[in-house]
Protein backbone atom coordinates (compact mmCIF):
# COMPACT_ATOMS: atom_id res chain seq x y z
CA UNK A 1 0.00 0.00 0.00
CA UNK A 2 1.43 3.52 -0.47
CA UNK A 3 0.74 5.21 2.62
CA UNK A 4 3.05 2.07 4.18
CA UNK A 5 5.32 2.49 1.76
CA UNK A 6 5.85 6.59 2.30
CA UNK A 7 5.84 5.53 6.20
CA UNK A 8 8.72 3.04 5.44
CA UNK A 9 10.70 5.28 3.39
CA UNK A 10 10.96 8.05 6.09
CA UNK A 11 11.55 5.89 8.94
CA UNK A 12 14.80 3.91 6.64
CA UNK A 13 15.47 7.82 6.10
CA UNK A 14 15.74 8.62 9.50
CA UNK A 15 17.36 5.47 10.22
CA UNK A 16 20.50 5.61 7.50
CA UNK A 17 21.56 9.55 8.99
CA UNK A 18 21.15 8.71 12.03
CA UNK A 19 23.82 5.82 11.23
CA UNK A 20 25.78 8.29 9.47
CA UNK A 21 25.63 11.26 12.31
CA UNK A 22 26.34 8.38 15.02
CA UNK A 23 30.20 7.78 13.07
CA UNK A 24 31.01 11.71 12.97
CA UNK A 25 29.32 12.35 16.29
CA UNK A 26 31.16 9.20 17.68
CA UNK A 27 34.39 10.81 16.36
CA UNK A 28 33.43 14.35 17.75
CA UNK A 29 33.05 13.39 21.31
CA UNK A 30 34.71 10.43 21.80
CA UNK A 31 38.48 11.38 22.07
CA UNK A 32 40.61 9.97 19.73
CA UNK A 33 44.47 10.43 20.30
CA UNK A 34 45.23 9.49 16.39
CA UNK A 35 44.64 12.26 13.95
CA UNK A 36 45.06 11.79 10.29
CA UNK A 37 46.42 15.02 9.85
CA UNK A 38 50.34 15.41 10.26
CA UNK A 39 51.65 19.08 11.93
CA UNK A 40 54.25 19.13 9.49
CA UNK A 41 56.64 21.76 10.32
CA UNK A 42 56.78 20.49 13.63
CA UNK A 43 57.03 17.11 12.66
CA UNK A 44 60.29 17.32 10.50
CA UNK A 45 61.75 14.38 12.18
CA UNK A 46 59.46 11.81 12.38
CA UNK A 47 57.49 12.61 9.65
CA UNK A 48 55.72 9.90 7.74
CA UNK A 49 55.10 9.96 4.05
CA UNK A 50 53.39 6.76 2.24
CA UNK A 51 55.31 4.58 -0.07
CA UNK A 52 52.88 5.88 -3.02
CA UNK A 53 53.41 9.61 -2.07
CA UNK A 54 54.98 11.16 -5.10
CA UNK A 55 57.48 14.09 -5.00
CA UNK A 56 59.59 14.16 -7.80
CA UNK A 57 61.23 11.89 -10.35
CA UNK A 58 64.35 10.44 -9.37
CA UNK A 59 66.74 7.58 -11.23
CA UNK A 60 68.45 4.98 -8.54
CA UNK A 61 71.81 4.51 -9.13
CA UNK A 62 73.54 1.41 -8.04
CA UNK A 63 76.66 1.37 -6.09
CA UNK A 64 79.18 0.86 -9.06
CA UNK A 65 77.54 4.35 -10.45
CA UNK A 66 75.13 2.72 -12.70
CA UNK A 67 71.70 3.38 -13.51
CA UNK A 68 68.68 1.00 -15.52
CA UNK A 69 67.94 3.90 -18.20
CA UNK A 70 68.28 2.43 -21.91
CA UNK A 71 67.47 5.75 -23.32
CA UNK A 72 64.23 3.98 -24.87
CA UNK A 73 62.27 7.63 -24.45
CA UNK A 74 59.42 6.09 -23.79
CA UNK A 75 58.51 8.31 -20.74
CA UNK A 76 59.28 10.75 -22.69
CA UNK A 77 56.58 10.38 -25.13
CA UNK A 78 54.19 9.18 -21.87
CA UNK A 79 54.73 13.04 -20.42
CA UNK A 80 51.41 14.69 -21.26
CA UNK A 81 53.31 18.14 -20.87
CA UNK A 82 57.00 17.79 -22.20
CA UNK A 83 58.53 17.50 -18.94
CA UNK A 84 60.69 14.92 -19.39
CA UNK A 85 63.67 15.58 -22.63
CA UNK A 86 66.12 12.55 -23.34
CA UNK A 87 69.64 13.68 -24.99
CA UNK A 88 71.50 10.63 -26.33
CA UNK A 89 74.71 9.45 -27.68
CA UNK A 90 76.42 6.70 -29.22
CA UNK A 91 79.00 5.00 -27.45
CA UNK A 92 81.52 2.99 -29.66
CA UNK A 93 81.95 -0.90 -28.02
CA UNK A 94 84.97 -2.36 -27.69
CA UNK A 95 83.68 -4.55 -30.93
CA UNK A 96 83.27 -1.57 -32.66
CA UNK A 97 79.30 -1.71 -32.65
CA UNK A 98 77.45 1.67 -31.79
CA UNK A 99 75.30 1.76 -28.70
CA UNK A 100 72.86 3.72 -27.70
CA UNK A 101 72.68 5.67 -24.47
CA UNK A 102 71.50 8.20 -22.45
CA UNK A 103 73.46 11.72 -22.38
CA UNK A 104 71.13 13.29 -20.27
CA UNK A 105 67.91 12.66 -18.39
CA UNK A 106 66.77 16.23 -18.70
CA UNK A 107 63.53 16.41 -16.06
CA UNK A 108 61.52 19.58 -15.51
CA UNK A 109 60.22 19.45 -12.66
CA UNK A 110 58.64 22.82 -12.56
CA UNK A 111 56.24 21.49 -15.20
CA UNK A 112 55.66 18.39 -13.72
CA UNK A 113 51.82 17.14 -12.69
CA UNK A 114 53.47 14.03 -10.86
CA UNK A 115 50.89 11.69 -12.74
CA UNK A 116 52.82 8.90 -12.85
CA UNK A 117 52.88 8.17 -16.17
CA UNK A 118 56.41 7.87 -16.70
CA UNK A 119 57.14 5.64 -14.19
CA UNK A 120 54.14 3.74 -15.71
CA UNK A 121 56.07 3.86 -19.47
CA UNK A 122 59.14 2.58 -17.97
CA UNK A 123 60.25 -0.89 -19.24
CA UNK A 124 63.45 -1.45 -17.39
CA UNK A 125 62.41 0.45 -13.81
CA UNK A 126 65.01 2.91 -14.63
CA UNK A 127 63.07 5.78 -12.56
CA UNK A 128 61.21 5.68 -9.99
CA UNK A 129 59.20 8.30 -7.65
CA UNK A 130 60.57 9.67 -4.58
CA UNK A 131 59.12 11.56 -1.87
CA UNK A 132 61.11 14.98 -0.99
CA UNK A 133 58.29 17.69 -1.30
CA UNK A 134 60.00 20.92 0.15
CA UNK A 135 60.68 22.12 -3.48
CA UNK A 136 60.62 25.77 -3.13
CA UNK A 137 63.60 27.50 -4.83
CA UNK A 138 64.52 31.06 -5.52
CA UNK A 139 65.91 30.32 -8.90
CA UNK A 140 63.82 28.49 -11.34
CA UNK A 141 66.56 27.24 -13.79
CA UNK A 142 67.32 24.75 -10.32
CA UNK A 143 64.31 22.83 -10.80
CA UNK A 144 65.51 21.97 -14.17
CA UNK A 145 67.43 18.32 -12.75
CA UNK A 146 69.53 15.89 -14.85
CA UNK A 147 68.88 12.74 -13.35
CA UNK A 148 71.52 10.30 -14.22
CA UNK A 149 74.65 11.47 -12.60
CA UNK A 150 77.96 12.52 -13.87
CA UNK A 151 80.07 9.75 -15.57
CA UNK A 152 77.18 7.31 -14.91
CA UNK A 153 76.23 4.39 -17.28
CA UNK A 154 73.98 1.68 -17.51
CA UNK A 155 74.28 -1.32 -15.85
CA UNK A 156 74.88 -4.58 -17.36
CA UNK A 157 71.99 -6.83 -18.65
CA UNK A 158 70.10 -4.39 -18.92
CA UNK B 1 14.79 55.92 27.12
CA UNK B 2 17.55 56.62 24.37
CA UNK B 3 20.11 56.01 27.04
CA UNK B 4 18.30 52.36 27.33
CA UNK B 5 18.21 52.19 23.75
CA UNK B 6 22.00 52.48 23.32
CA UNK B 7 22.83 50.33 26.21
CA UNK B 8 20.36 47.67 24.23
CA UNK B 9 21.71 48.25 21.24
CA UNK B 10 25.41 48.11 22.35
CA UNK B 11 24.81 44.42 24.02
CA UNK B 12 23.29 43.15 21.08
CA UNK B 13 26.20 44.58 18.86
CA UNK B 14 29.09 43.29 21.75
CA UNK B 15 26.73 39.93 21.83
CA UNK B 16 26.82 39.54 17.43
CA UNK B 17 30.90 40.40 17.66
CA UNK B 18 31.31 38.03 20.18
CA UNK B 19 28.95 35.08 18.80
CA UNK B 20 30.66 35.23 15.60
CA UNK B 21 33.89 35.14 17.10
CA UNK B 22 33.03 31.95 19.37
CA UNK B 23 30.65 30.03 16.93
CA UNK B 24 32.98 30.35 14.03
CA UNK B 25 36.09 28.57 16.42
CA UNK B 26 33.47 26.34 17.16
CA UNK B 27 32.44 25.38 13.76
CA UNK B 28 36.23 24.75 13.01
CA UNK B 29 37.08 22.98 16.16
CA UNK B 30 33.42 20.62 16.11
CA UNK B 31 34.44 19.72 12.07
CA UNK B 32 38.33 18.93 12.80
CA UNK B 33 37.14 16.78 15.66
CA UNK B 34 34.58 14.67 13.67
CA UNK B 35 37.40 14.50 10.68
CA UNK B 36 40.07 13.37 13.02
CA UNK B 37 41.98 16.63 12.37
CA UNK B 38 43.57 19.21 14.99
CA UNK B 39 41.87 22.36 13.51
CA UNK B 40 43.34 25.93 13.91
CA UNK B 41 46.21 25.55 16.32
CA UNK B 42 48.50 28.41 15.75
CA UNK B 43 47.23 31.60 16.55
CA UNK B 44 47.10 31.77 20.81
CA UNK B 45 46.25 28.68 23.22
CA UNK B 46 44.73 25.90 20.83
CA UNK B 47 44.64 28.32 17.80
CA UNK B 48 41.51 30.30 20.26
CA UNK B 49 42.53 33.93 18.46
CA UNK B 50 42.06 32.38 14.99
CA UNK B 51 39.08 34.38 14.39
CA UNK B 52 40.15 37.14 16.23
CA UNK B 53 42.93 37.42 13.74
CA UNK B 54 40.81 36.23 10.55
CA UNK B 55 38.25 39.12 11.65
CA UNK B 56 41.06 42.00 12.03
CA UNK B 57 42.36 41.05 8.01
CA UNK B 58 38.84 41.04 7.06
CA UNK B 59 38.04 44.93 8.49
CA UNK B 60 41.17 45.78 7.00
CA UNK B 61 40.40 44.40 3.58
CA UNK B 62 38.90 46.69 1.15
CA UNK B 63 35.50 46.41 0.47
CA UNK B 64 35.12 46.29 -3.47
CA UNK B 65 32.65 46.86 -5.62
CA UNK B 66 32.18 45.68 -8.95
CA UNK B 67 31.50 47.98 -11.80
CA UNK B 68 28.82 46.05 -13.35
CA UNK B 69 27.35 46.04 -9.65
CA UNK B 70 24.14 48.05 -8.57
CA UNK B 71 25.91 49.91 -6.26
CA UNK B 72 23.55 51.22 -3.71
CA UNK B 73 21.64 47.37 -3.42
CA UNK B 74 24.89 45.84 -3.59
CA UNK B 75 25.94 47.70 -0.53
CA UNK B 76 22.91 47.78 1.27
CA UNK B 77 22.23 43.81 1.42
CA UNK B 78 24.82 43.01 3.93
CA UNK B 79 23.77 45.37 6.39
CA UNK B 80 19.79 43.72 5.48
CA UNK B 81 20.79 40.35 5.80
CA UNK B 82 22.48 41.06 9.59
CA UNK B 83 20.01 44.00 10.64
CA UNK B 84 17.33 41.44 10.25
CA UNK B 85 19.24 38.31 12.59
CA UNK B 86 19.58 41.21 14.96
CA UNK B 87 15.60 42.35 15.21
CA UNK B 88 14.65 38.40 15.89
CA UNK B 89 16.58 38.58 18.97
CA UNK B 90 14.24 41.41 20.21
CA UNK B 91 11.47 39.26 21.75
CA UNK B 92 14.07 36.32 22.82
CA UNK B 93 14.42 35.71 26.58
CA UNK B 94 18.35 34.99 27.14
CA UNK B 95 17.75 34.34 31.04
CA UNK B 96 14.54 34.56 33.71
CA UNK B 97 13.59 38.03 33.14
CA UNK B 98 16.21 39.07 30.67
CA UNK B 99 14.33 40.21 27.91
CA UNK B 100 14.47 43.28 25.29
CA UNK B 101 11.13 43.08 24.08
CA UNK B 102 8.12 41.07 25.35
CA UNK B 103 6.26 41.79 22.62
CA UNK B 104 2.62 39.43 22.86
CA UNK B 105 2.95 38.13 19.33
CA UNK B 106 6.56 37.24 19.66
CA UNK B 107 6.75 33.76 17.83
CA UNK B 108 5.22 35.54 15.25
CA UNK B 109 6.95 38.17 15.18
CA UNK B 110 10.12 36.05 15.23
CA UNK B 111 8.68 33.41 12.14
CA UNK B 112 7.91 36.87 10.51
CA UNK B 113 11.13 38.54 10.31
CA UNK B 114 12.99 35.89 9.67
CA UNK B 115 11.91 35.49 6.03
CA UNK B 116 12.72 38.91 5.55
CA UNK B 117 16.68 37.40 5.57
CA UNK B 118 15.57 36.36 1.64
CA UNK B 119 15.71 39.39 0.66
CA UNK B 120 18.93 40.59 1.73
CA UNK B 121 20.29 37.40 -0.12
CA UNK B 122 18.42 38.16 -3.43
CA UNK B 123 19.59 42.00 -2.91
CA UNK B 124 22.63 40.91 -2.68
CA UNK B 125 22.81 38.26 -5.68
CA UNK B 126 20.69 40.24 -8.27
CA UNK B 127 22.81 43.28 -7.73
CA UNK B 128 25.99 41.25 -8.07
CA UNK B 129 25.29 40.99 -11.39
CA UNK B 130 26.79 37.75 -11.73
CA UNK B 131 25.13 34.77 -12.94
CA UNK B 132 26.49 32.57 -9.93
CA UNK B 133 25.25 34.83 -7.07
CA UNK B 134 21.97 35.01 -9.01
CA UNK B 135 21.65 31.61 -9.26
CA UNK B 136 22.78 31.31 -5.75
CA UNK B 137 19.92 33.82 -4.80
CA UNK B 138 17.06 31.88 -6.63
CA UNK B 139 17.75 28.65 -5.13
CA UNK B 140 18.37 30.49 -1.85
CA UNK B 141 14.74 32.08 -2.51
CA UNK B 142 12.87 28.60 -3.54
CA UNK B 143 14.58 27.28 -0.11
CA UNK B 144 13.70 29.68 2.59
CA UNK B 145 9.94 30.17 0.96
CA UNK B 146 9.28 26.56 1.56
CA UNK B 147 11.39 25.55 4.20
CA UNK B 148 9.35 28.13 5.99
CA UNK B 149 6.38 26.46 5.70
CA UNK B 150 7.57 23.57 8.04
CA UNK B 151 9.44 25.33 10.42
CA UNK B 152 5.99 27.45 10.95
CA UNK B 153 4.45 24.27 11.31
CA UNK B 154 6.66 23.12 14.00
CA UNK B 155 6.12 26.41 15.93
CA UNK B 156 2.13 26.20 15.46
CA UNK B 157 2.51 22.87 17.01
CA UNK B 158 3.81 24.54 20.58
CA UNK B 159 1.87 27.61 20.25
CA UNK B 160 -1.15 24.81 19.88
CA UNK B 161 -0.41 23.24 23.14
CA UNK B 162 0.53 26.69 25.06
CA UNK B 163 -1.91 28.78 23.58
CA UNK B 164 -0.17 31.94 23.28
CA UNK B 165 2.16 33.42 20.95
CA UNK B 166 4.32 35.58 23.72
CA UNK B 167 7.75 34.51 24.42
CA UNK B 168 7.62 34.53 28.21
CA UNK B 169 4.39 32.64 28.51
CA UNK B 170 5.78 30.15 26.31
CA UNK B 171 8.93 29.64 28.61
CA UNK B 172 6.61 29.90 31.58
CA UNK B 173 4.15 27.02 30.43
CA UNK B 174 7.92 24.63 30.19
CA UNK B 175 8.23 25.32 34.70
CA UNK B 176 6.28 21.82 34.69
CA UNK B 177 8.26 20.02 32.29
CA UNK B 178 10.13 20.83 28.94
CA UNK B 179 7.55 20.18 25.79
CA UNK B 180 9.70 17.67 24.25
CA UNK B 181 9.15 15.75 27.29
CA UNK B 182 5.43 16.61 28.09
CA UNK B 183 4.53 16.58 24.70
CA UNK B 184 5.25 13.41 23.72
CA UNK B 185 4.44 11.98 19.86
CA UNK B 186 3.87 15.52 18.18
CA UNK B 187 6.12 17.41 19.97
CA UNK B 188 9.32 14.98 18.51
CA UNK B 189 8.30 15.00 15.32
CA UNK B 190 7.76 18.88 15.35
CA UNK B 191 11.09 18.99 16.74
CA UNK B 192 12.78 17.04 14.29
CA UNK B 193 11.05 18.97 11.23
CA UNK B 194 11.88 22.16 13.23
CA UNK B 195 15.58 21.16 13.03
CA UNK B 196 15.92 20.18 9.70
CA UNK B 197 13.70 23.28 8.22
CA UNK B 198 15.40 25.91 10.56
CA UNK B 199 19.08 24.26 8.96
CA UNK B 200 17.55 24.96 5.68
CA UNK B 201 16.56 28.14 6.22
CA UNK B 202 19.78 29.48 7.47
CA UNK B 203 21.45 28.24 4.14
CA UNK B 204 23.77 25.60 6.12
CA UNK B 205 24.96 22.29 4.73
CA UNK B 206 23.21 19.82 3.30
CA UNK B 207 20.82 22.42 2.36
CA UNK B 208 23.94 25.20 1.48
CA UNK B 209 22.31 25.55 -1.69
CA UNK B 210 22.41 28.95 -1.79
CA UNK B 211 26.15 28.90 -1.66
CA UNK B 212 27.53 25.81 -3.27
CA UNK B 213 30.92 26.11 -3.29
CA UNK B 214 31.33 23.14 -5.74
CA UNK B 215 29.10 24.78 -8.22
CA UNK B 216 28.43 28.07 -7.80
CA UNK B 217 31.77 28.99 -6.17
CA UNK B 218 30.11 31.14 -3.18
CA UNK B 219 26.53 31.51 -4.29
CA UNK B 220 24.89 34.91 -3.41
CA UNK B 221 28.25 36.42 -2.15
CA UNK B 222 30.86 35.45 -4.67
CA UNK B 223 31.75 39.25 -5.17
CA UNK B 224 32.03 40.26 -2.21
CA UNK B 225 34.85 40.50 0.09
CA UNK B 226 36.15 42.62 3.35
CA UNK B 227 34.07 43.78 5.79
CA UNK B 228 30.67 43.22 3.31
CA UNK B 229 31.73 39.86 3.06
CA UNK B 230 32.07 39.13 6.85
CA UNK B 231 28.93 41.00 7.34
CA UNK B 232 27.23 38.03 5.51
CA UNK B 233 29.37 35.45 7.23
CA UNK B 234 28.60 36.97 10.81
CA UNK B 235 24.57 36.95 9.76
CA UNK B 236 25.05 33.44 9.24
CA UNK B 237 25.90 32.50 12.16
CA UNK B 238 24.00 34.85 14.28
CA UNK B 239 20.90 33.26 12.34
CA UNK B 240 21.96 29.88 13.76
CA UNK B 241 21.94 31.54 17.29
CA UNK B 242 19.11 32.76 16.80
CA UNK B 243 17.15 29.92 15.20
CA UNK B 244 18.43 27.46 17.98
CA UNK B 245 17.78 30.18 20.90
CA UNK B 246 13.98 29.71 19.33
CA UNK B 247 14.59 25.92 19.06
CA UNK B 248 15.70 26.16 22.77
CA UNK B 249 12.88 28.26 23.53
CA UNK B 250 9.78 26.82 22.31
CA UNK B 251 11.21 22.94 22.84
CA UNK B 252 13.58 22.74 25.22
CA UNK B 253 11.97 25.20 27.88
CA UNK B 254 13.93 28.46 27.52
CA UNK B 255 16.00 29.35 30.70
CA UNK B 256 13.87 26.40 32.74
CA UNK B 257 16.11 24.30 34.58
CA UNK B 258 15.43 20.78 34.18
CA UNK B 259 13.22 19.27 36.33
CA UNK B 260 12.20 15.73 37.15
CA UNK B 261 8.65 15.48 39.48
CA UNK B 262 8.18 18.09 42.30
CA UNK B 263 9.75 19.28 45.24
CA UNK B 264 13.32 16.41 44.54
CA UNK B 265 16.52 17.00 46.08
CA UNK B 266 17.76 17.20 41.77
CA UNK B 267 15.36 19.90 41.30
CA UNK B 268 17.05 22.56 44.29
CA UNK B 269 20.54 20.98 42.76
CA UNK B 270 19.48 22.20 39.28
CA UNK B 271 18.04 25.40 39.97
CA UNK B 272 21.56 26.49 41.68
CA UNK B 273 22.25 27.05 38.14
CA UNK B 274 21.75 30.35 36.70
CA UNK B 275 19.06 30.66 34.18
CA UNK B 276 21.28 31.96 31.66
CA UNK B 277 23.70 29.34 31.99
CA UNK B 278 20.08 26.85 31.26
CA UNK B 279 19.37 28.78 27.75
CA UNK B 280 23.50 29.07 26.81
CA UNK B 281 23.28 25.86 27.18
CA UNK B 282 20.43 24.29 25.36
CA UNK B 283 20.76 26.83 22.61
CA UNK B 284 24.45 25.67 21.98
CA UNK B 285 23.81 21.98 22.55
CA UNK B 286 21.31 23.00 19.14
CA UNK B 287 23.96 24.35 17.04
CA UNK B 288 25.88 21.75 17.82
CA UNK B 289 23.44 19.77 16.49
CA UNK B 290 23.34 21.96 13.46
CA UNK B 291 26.98 21.79 13.08
CA UNK B 292 26.80 18.26 12.85
CA UNK B 293 24.14 17.87 10.52
CA UNK B 294 26.67 19.68 8.36
CA UNK B 295 30.13 17.84 8.81
CA UNK B 296 28.20 14.31 8.15
CA UNK B 297 25.65 14.82 5.12
CA UNK B 298 26.66 15.62 1.84
CA UNK B 299 24.18 18.96 -0.13
CA UNK B 300 21.16 17.99 -1.24
CA UNK B 301 20.45 18.84 -4.80
CA UNK B 302 18.08 21.26 -5.87
CA UNK B 303 15.53 18.88 -6.68
CA UNK B 304 15.82 16.52 -3.85
CA UNK B 305 15.60 19.81 -1.37
CA UNK B 306 12.37 20.68 -2.89
CA UNK B 307 11.24 16.59 -3.11
CA UNK B 308 12.00 16.49 1.02
CA UNK B 309 9.89 19.92 2.06
CA UNK B 310 7.22 19.35 0.01
CA UNK B 311 6.73 15.51 -0.06
CA UNK B 312 7.94 14.73 3.37
CA UNK B 313 7.83 17.72 5.74
CA UNK B 314 5.08 19.61 4.83
CA UNK B 315 2.51 16.44 4.64
CA UNK B 316 4.25 15.04 7.61
CA UNK B 317 3.61 18.58 9.62
CA UNK B 318 0.24 18.92 8.17
CA UNK B 319 -0.81 15.52 9.68
CA UNK B 320 1.31 16.55 13.00
CA UNK B 321 -0.69 19.67 13.41
CA UNK B 322 -4.24 17.49 13.81
CA UNK B 323 -2.54 15.01 16.39
CA UNK B 324 -1.31 18.28 18.33
CA UNK B 325 -4.71 20.06 18.10
CA UNK B 326 -6.03 16.75 18.83
CA UNK B 327 -3.86 15.68 22.17
CA UNK B 328 -4.55 20.28 22.89
CA UNK B 329 -8.13 19.96 23.36
CA UNK B 330 -8.40 16.65 24.86
CA UNK B 331 -5.40 17.43 27.21
CA UNK B 332 -3.66 14.05 26.81
CA UNK B 333 -0.17 16.29 27.49
CA UNK B 334 0.73 16.73 31.19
Amino acid sequence: MFIVKYIKDVLHGVKSLWTGMKITGGYALRHHKEKITQQYPDNKDTLFLPERFRGEVVMPHDEHNEHACTGCTACELACPNATIKIVTRFDIQPDGKKKKAIDKFVYHLELCTFCNLCIEACPTNAIKMAQTFEHSVTDRTELTKILNLPGSKIREGI
Amino acid sequence: MLIEFAIVGVCIIGLFAMLGLVLIMMERKVSARMQLRLGPNRVGPGGMFQTTADTLKLIVKEGMTPDGADKFLFNVAPFIVMIVAMVIMAPLMFAKGLQIWDVNIGILFVAAVSSVSVIGVLMAGWASNNKYSLLGAMRSGAQIVSYELSAGFAILVIVILTGDLKISSIVDGQVNGWWIFKGHLPVWIAFVIFMIAVTAETNRAPFDLAEAESELTAGFHTEYSGMKFALFFLAEYANIFVVCAIGATLFLGGWQPLHFGTGTKFNEIMDYIPSSVWFMGKTFFLIFVIMWFRWTFPRLRIDQLLNLEWKYLLPISMFNILLATLMAIMGWHF
